[in-house]
């Protein structure tokens, strides 16, 4: 991925930045400006609390270009609190203890590495909720 | 030292990655199954951690407890030898990913281990003059020894953020602090090498020992305060001995220790390492309680500050997971999936 395009995506790939739709109210992740329920425009930025379940997953055992240091690992529908569902990679958790309506959270971790002189890709991941008391 | 005006800890944050390494291992793949080891086990960082995910993670604990719009951060330093980058800064990452850009300053800082106490006096010289009214420092490293190596058993991950404001916002305030330094070439990299150098005869009493009693000495000096009067400190820990043997020549307790001594279970987590004891100390403490916390960074120099905890810590500290919490998140790795976690095989 070119580097402009890594720099443009990182509000929201760093810390699940999206929009909410001021008409209906509904929460839009990703962000993509025009509201997904009644399809008025919707631009106001929205901070996602990062917590969810996992909705549906499964496990790749041959990963994509740049994500064999990974491997076997789990990737899933989480469904977040505020409502959209979102796809990312699991982390922290063993490919058999995931199961679907686990509670996890986000976490920023490494998603790629351009090869070893270029870039360092930093984005969401979720993880098995570490603390289940700590939610406020 | 003292800023003229009252500062303090407004938040604090651990991060501990959830993989250990026991020391047994490394004795079974290079000793044979023979011989002491200075820990237990260490913190090893998933393949998908390195220092700038560790500092983000404990950065929003430290937000978290602190309760304040990341956007009124007006700096964000981190320290660590492990910057995942050898050109590009790891603040940046940071300060991205809280959302405290762009209107911050932000910087990362070397001092070997004592990276993170370093930045943390320049925050409260830098909140006290009223140029930021909080800064954000943080302690991170992902330590690499050589495999084989000594330090192989005690190098590990991890990191502490701690977001500092003006005193009567205060969780625990800042009393003084004193800092010891010389040029002693104990342990050093130089650029481009993977691995670090150490003198092993140069490690013990002329760089850890004479810096870091110097500096807890001096303070305590300065301050008028003796070993007694504080109900827990923080010895930078590169292994369990060393913080133990300094505790008791400046006349500490074992008990007076025991909080914030994590190296057996977590191993040496450089620039983490004191500011990961302090997190645990904070996360027991009650107000009132006098807080020592003394780093140590190779080069040398040590570091060493007086906090004193107020009553605002019992609203704040259930608002992150603990530094224990962290501490028991444990998955035992052999010393294979080590090797792969950690890069140390060329694939290409
Ligand atoms: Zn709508």
């Amino acid at each position: 991925m070119a580097i402009p395009q890594n720099w443009r995506l990182q509000n929201q790939r760093y810390r699940l930045t999206g929009e909410v739709c001021n008409t209906c109210g509904a929460k839009l992740f990703p962000p993509r400006d025009v509201c997904p329920e009644c399809a008025k425009p919707a631009y106001e930025p929205f901070q996602f609390a990062g917590k969810g379940e996992v909705y549906s997953f499964t496990v790749l055992s041959e990963a994509l270009a740049g994500y064999e240091a990974y491997e076997p690992y789990p990737v899933a529908l989480v469904k977040l609190q505020e409502g959209p569902l979102v796809t990312a990679q699991l982390t922290d958790v063993d490919p058999q203890d995931v199961h679907i309506g686990m509670p996890v959270e986000m976490v920023t971790r490494k998603l790629t590495e351009e090869g070893e002189d270029g870039l360092i890709v930093y984005g969401y991941k979720f993880r098995p909720v570490l603390k289940p008391a700590v939610n406020g | 030292m003292k800023p003229i005006r009252d500062v303090g800890i407004i938040g604090y944050g651990a991060y501990v990655p959830r993989y250990r390494l026991p020391a047994s291992e490394i004795v079974r793949v290079w000793k044979g199954g023979d011989g002491d080891t200075p820990i237990t086990e260490k913190a090893v960082p998933g393949p998908d951690e390195d220092a700038a995910t560790i500092a983000i993670e404990a950065a929003r604990n430290a937000l978290s407890r602190a309760g304040i719009p990341p956007a009124r951060i007006g700096a964000v330093w981190v320290g660590s030898e492990s910057h995942p980058y050898a050109v590009k800064p790891t603040s940046t990452i940071v300060a991205e990913a809280i959302g405290a850009t762009p209107e911050t300053q932000a910087g990362d800082w070397e001092f070997a281990c004592k990276a993170g106490t370093e930045a943390m006096q320049a925050a409260f010289g830098f909140v006290a003059s009223g140029m930021a009214a909080y800064a954000l420092i943080v302690g991170a490293d992902t330590a690499q020894g050589r495999p084989g190596d000594e330090l192989e058993y005690t190098a590990s991950a991890g990191g502490a953020a701690y977001i500092i404001g003006l005193a009567d916002e205060s969780l625990a305030r800042l009393e003084g602090s004193y800092s010891y330094v010389t040029d002693t070439p104990d342990f050093f990299r130089r650029p481009g090498q993977e691995y670090p150098t150490h003198g092993s005869r140069f490690t013990g009493d002329p760089a850890y020992f004479r810096h870091v009693l110097a500096a807890a000495r001096g303070l305590m000096e300065q301050l008028g305060t003796k070993p007694s009067d504080y109900r827990m400190a923080v010895f930078h820990q590169p292994n369990v001995k060393f913080p133990e043997r300094a505790a008791k020549t400046l006349g500490f307790t074992d008990e007076q220790i025991r909080t914030g001594l994590l190296a057996d279970v977590i191993g040496n987590t450089y620039a983490g390492s004191s500011l990961l004891g302090l997190t645990a100390m904070l996360d027991v403490a009650q107000p009132g309680d006098r807080l020592l916390l003394v780093s140590f960074g190779s080069g040398a120099g040590s570091d060493a500050m007086s906090f004193v905890v107020t009553d605002k810590i019992a609203e704040r500290r259930d608002r992150a997971p603990f530094t224990q919490d962290y501490i028991r998140r444990r998955k035992v790795i052999d010393y294979g999936l080590y090797v792969r976690y950690r890069g140390k095989l060329k694939m290409h």
